[in-house]
């Protein structure tokens, strides 16, 4: 499903290399982790992929099921079925929330060339999908984000992928911020989502949400580079004896 | 303090091109406005409060041509049941309105109260104009109590069951209007009144207004999309006890529109709020100059501009809260705003406050900025094309204006038309 190789990413503005060679695959049906110390190039490759501004691929390609993501907008990407749920999701003052995920859901439609969906029949999705992560009316009305907590943030970031059903979903440390009882909150509702045809990217420094969300597979991320690959076990290890004995294992 | 000279030569060469109506119960209104006028002299580039709004193409004593512009969308408010009181180029057209008889308002025509001996307007045409040249002058105001050549006088003294609308229909490309209202609300009355159109290719527009206590009115205007059109208008409202006056203006296009209000809260526990969104593209210059003047306790006063500015628009807001000695508990709130689609468009604004009395609150605020990358990104990321998301946080930006109209069905027409502009736009 989704193919990166090679990928070099620098910051357009300075002369920074965040990611050096960056090779990853996912295939639909699985929930691949990618941990990694801080600096390592983990929110830069969400960003790469969703395709915010100020990143330049120097090298490499990365591929939705063939399709090239680079060449793409953000909004070619998310129709394509790309969404991530950011780590700091943005409050948009005077935009209300059900204005925004129908105009979201239909912008997405139409760029597919599907009908637009009803306002009865959205109504009906999104009121279904609001109850299973807790969201109440209120928090529909509201204008996005504004005046949500933490928790409320990324829950309704999950609303929103539960309400686009993108193929590639990319969780950034969706669980900072979080306490307990919200993480599972959030874990449930991902899980709710895992499918055959749908992939996953959770990006995380620690290893409690990979508790929740069980991971196919872990890969390590340090100075740009996916260094180790391994099993669920390896974030355990992460957890135990932290990034430096794996670094100094692979150097 | 004689006049300087080129003033003086540019206020007699306007006033000599106009004829003064005679006779009947305004004429001493009239001759009392036009001698204000040849005091103050019209305004000039040097006048501070002019400073960012050339006035010398709503002064001169040439109109310049202004294209009518030809659509064939709804007129506004269209969907709306109301009273149509039509002018065409500055005169009323008693072809094009209604009956205008409503139950709880009587309107009477300013030319038919020309001819009478005798009519309550008298004691409002002209009065709230006059106490508003004080302490700033607006000698476009005097020039049109003294020449306005038609308008009507409304006397709200119950609920009457529609809006009375106000149809200002531009078809002359060198039609130079001058109307003037006058607008009594009795106690307990309450009415709304809605006005659009373009009115000319250049409009002076005079409303004095004069709400009782208890009485509320509520204004809502759209002015008309013309590009040339060019606009002066004043509001002059007095406010009684526990009276509430609303107003918002509604701009799109226009080369040149300066809308004035001055407005006094003089009975306790008034409200007022005057609300505008302008949206300009090119060749446009907008700008909102607003007086309130708090003179009695415990009155809240409202002040919600936003404009949006694209391809060289320019915005100006002139916003002043003035609070009298022993005018206590006032609230008084103004936020003037600008969203500036590209690099050459420019706001600019002078937020003012003079405060006399001291258990009060009055916060201003005013900003510029672009649109938020922070937020575009994510509407993007979630799939809405970047025109869309574009018009999404413009209208958000509007919003805060548009909550000021009271009648939600109102409210989302306003919406309508810019979200047709703003998409015309793409």
């Amino acid at each position: 499903m989704l193919e990166i190789k090679n990928l070099h990413v620098k910051l357009e503005d300075e002369d920074k290399q965040i990611l050096k060679g960056l090779d990853l695959k996912v295939e639909a049906g699985k929930v691949h982790a990618i941990m990694g110390p801080n600096g390592s190039g983990k929110s830069t490759l969400s960003y790469v992929l969703s395709g915010r501004d100020g990143y330049e691929v120097t090298e490499g390609s990365a591929t939705l099921d063939g399709e090239d993501l680079l060449e793409l907008d953000p909004e070619e990407r998310a129709a394509l079925g790309v969404f991530l749920a950011f780590q700091y999701p943005v409050e948009i003052p005077g935009v209300g929330n059900m204005t925004f995920l129908r105009t979201a859901v239909n912008s997405q439609r139409k760029a597919r060339g599907e009908e637009e969906m009803s306002a009865a029949e959205f109504l009906k999705m999104v009121r279904a999908k609001a109850k299973e992560l807790k969201i109440d009316a209120d928090m529909l009305k509201r204008p996005v984000n504004v005046g949500f907590s933490g928790g409320e943030k990324k829950r309704n970031e999950i609303l929103q992928m539960a309400m686009l059903e993108p193929k590639m979903c990319i969780l950034d440390e969706t669980d900072s911020g979080l306490d307990v009882d919200a993480m599972k909150l959030v874990a449930d509702g991902v899980n709710a989502l895992r499918d055959e045809g749908r992939g996953f990217l959770v990006i995380t420094h620690y290893q409690r949400l990979l508790d929740h969300i069980k991971p196919d597979v872990v890969h390590i991320l340090a100075n740009g580079r996916i260094v180790k690959t391994g099993g669920p076990e390896l974030a355990l290890e992460v957890e135990n004896n932290g990034y430096a004995g794996i670094l100094a294992e692979v150097a | 303090m004689a006049l300087a000279d080129v003033k003086q030569t540019a206020t007699e060469a306007r006033l000599a091109a106009l004829t003064l109506p005679e006779g009947g119960c305004l004429e001493t209104a009239r001759h009392a406005a036009l001698s204000r006028v040849q005091t103050m002299g019209l305004p000039g580039r040097r006048d501070e409060y002019w400073k960012y709004t050339r006035p010398d193409t709503l002064t001169a004593a040439e109109v310049s041509k202004a294209t009518v512009f030809a659509t064939d969308e709804e007129p506004m408010f269209n969907e709306f049941d109301r009273l149509r009181v039509v002018f065409v180029d500055g005169v009323f057209d008693p072809e094009a309105s209604d009956d205008l008889s409503l139950e709880g308002v009587t309107i009477d025509r300013i030319a038919d109260i020309c001819g009478k001996d005798i009519h309550w307007a008298k004691d409002l045409y002209g009065v709230l104009e006059a106490r508003g040249q004080n302490p700033v002058e607006r000698p476009l105001a005097a020039l049109n109590t003294a020449f306005a050549q038609d308008g009507v006088a409304i006397h709200v003294t119950g609920k009457p069951s529609k809006p009375i609308n106000l149809v200002y229909v531009h078809s002359d490309e060198m039609s130079d209007a001058i109307l003037h209202h006058v607008i009594r609300v009795e106690s307990g009355a309450e009415v709304t009144i809605l006005e659009n159109g373009p009115a000319a290719s250049r409009f002076n527009k005079c409303m004095e207004i004069d709400v009782a206590d208890t009485g509320k009115l509520h204004l809502v205007r759209a002015q008309g999309r013309d590009h040339e059109r060019r606009a002066a208008t004043h509001m002059f409202a007095r406010l009684g006890t526990e009276s509430v006056f609303k107003s918002f203006t509604l701009t799109v296009n226009g080369v040149l529109t300066r809308n004035e209000a001055v407005i006094e809260l003089l009975g306790d526990d008034a409200i007022a709020h005057i609300a505008g969104a302008c949206v300009g593209d090119g060749d446009f210059h907008h700008d909102d100059t607003v007086f309130i003047t708090h003179d009695a306790v415990n009155c809240e006063s409202r002040q919600v501009f936003k404009k949006v500015l694209r391809n060289g628009a320019t915005g100006v807001f002139q916003g002043k809260i003035l609070v009298k000695e022993g005018a206590q508990k006032t609230d008084g709130y103004q936020i003037s705003q600008s969203l500036l689609l590209d690099d050459d468009s420019q706001f600019l604004a002078k937020p003012e406050l003079e405060i006399y009395a001291d258990d009060v609150i009055c916060s201003h605020g005013s900003t510029t900025g672009a649109i938020d990358e922070e937020a575009l990104f994510y509407l993007r990321s979630r799939g809405v094309p970047t025109g869309e998301a574009t018009d999404l946080l413009t209208l958000a930006f509007l919003a805060e204006a548009v909550d000021e109209v009271e009648d939600p069905e109102i409210a989302a027409s306003i919406v309508a038309r810019l979200e047709g502009w703003l998409s015309r736009r793409r």
